[in-house]
């Protein structure tokens, strides 16, 4: 009998398919030093590190929602903990924590202290100005969006860059009403 | 076992690769596309059997190697092994994997599949270019593997029996590459 409710982010771990850490982190690390190599200019690949993980988040909410059982968020401090606990546990197999809450429950942060993606990276000096994770919060951006929630995700700290941990912060900008594709008395 | 992700990661990360370089930075140079994402998969196939190799002994020739390929680190990455080897003996090595999965969750676009009735040969080729933009990765995987093994070489992929597959999953592939 499956449980109902909300799964935990380790029960969904268990039981996706899982590969091989090291293959995503390479090619994660790969495709940042293509993107150098292509653009030039650090901001541009800040850009599409972005860009790429919006792409991600958009198609990635589906299989988020499908497999973790979640119910409505009650408030956005609900989501940021839904986020840091199942969302990066079922797909990176980390959990997060959140903290820094602003008075109005619109912003937080997520602190992610083990980060499967920088796994033998070091940044060189010709990279300054460079966020690696990039990717990571165009995919919480491009999630959030697809549950109608605007959002504006920026690094507040970065190991890779000497702080003690990999800090996002996420701010509500608007939450859209859903927008339904028939009318009531239809 | 060390430390693992969930397999939709890599599938979104390698989807996006080949978005990315396909239809944003080179929508009409398929052949630049293919050049860079190449380029990432050989970077990834160096590192890995820099790191896959590290406790064992030199491989004695190019076959020992190629053994290697398919089997430990084939496992390593898609936990199964290369399902056949062949050779012509002058240098040229087939590799064949019946279910790859990189390429098994490919789907068509529905509009050429409409037109499948009419005209089977163009849906087939749509199905055959859309699948050949994501075999540069595991070609440039091989390639660089291979090359840090100590034997340059070219990598190309035969999905030609794709078209053959009733289903709408590509489940068949063969590597083959030239010693040169």
């Amino acid at each position: 009998m499956a449980p109902v409710g909300p799964r935990s982010g380790d029960a969904i771990f268990a039981n996706v398919e899982r590969v091989n850490a090291e293959l995503f982190t390479l090619t994660y690390g790969a495709t940042v030093r293509q993107l150098l190599t292509d653009l030039e200019e650090v901001e541009e690949v800040n850009k599409q590190l972005d860009q790429m993980g919006y792409n991600i988040g958009i198609r990635l909410i589906d299989e988020f929602l499908a497999k973790s059982n979640v119910t409505r968020c009650v408030d956005f401090r609900e989501t940021a903990e839904v986020i840091a606990k199942v969302g990066f546990k079922m797909f990176l197999g980390v959990t997060a924590t959140v903290s820094n809450w602003d008075a109005d429950g619109t912003c937080c942060s997520i602190i992610l202290e083990d980060n499967p993606l920088v796994d033998f990276v070091e940044l060189p000096d010709t990279c300054q100005g460079l966020y690696y994770c990039n990717i990571l919060s165009g995919v919480i951006r491009g999630a959030l969006e697809m549950v109608s929630m605007k959002t504006e995700v920026t690094w507040i700290r970065d190991v890779l860059r000497g702080d003690d941990a990999y800090e996002l912060q996420v701010k509500l900008l608007k939450q859209v009403p859903e927008e339904y594709p028939y009318k009531d008395d239809e | 076992m060390g430390r693992e992700v969930s397999e939709s990661c890599v599938d979104s990360l390698l989807t996006e690769i080949v978005s990315t370089y396909n239809n944003r930075f080179y929508a009409n140079k398929p052949e630049l596309a293919a050049r860079r994402i190449e380029a990432i998969g050989y970077q990834v196939g160096h590192q890995l059997s820099e790191r896959y190799t590290m406790e064992r002994p030199r491989f004695s020739d190019h076959l020992e190697a190629i053994k290697f390929i398919c089997k430990d680190f084939w496992s390593e990455l898609f936990k199964k092994q290369i399902d056949n080897l062949k050779t012509n003996h002058r240098g040229t090595f087939v590799l064949q994997d019946n279910r790859f999965r990189w390429l098994s969750r490919i789907s068509t676009d529905p509009s050429v599949e409409n037109t499948e009735s009419q005209d089977p040969s163009a849906a087939a080729e749509s199905k055959a270019s859309l699948a050949t933009m994501h075999v540069y990765f595991p070609c440039g995987i091989i390639r660089g593997a291979l090359s840090n093994l100590g034997i340059p070489c070219a990598v190309s992929a035969d999905i030609s029996n794709l078209p053959a597959c009733k289903e709408l999953l590509l489940s068949y592939s063969v590597l083959s590459f030239y010693d040169i």
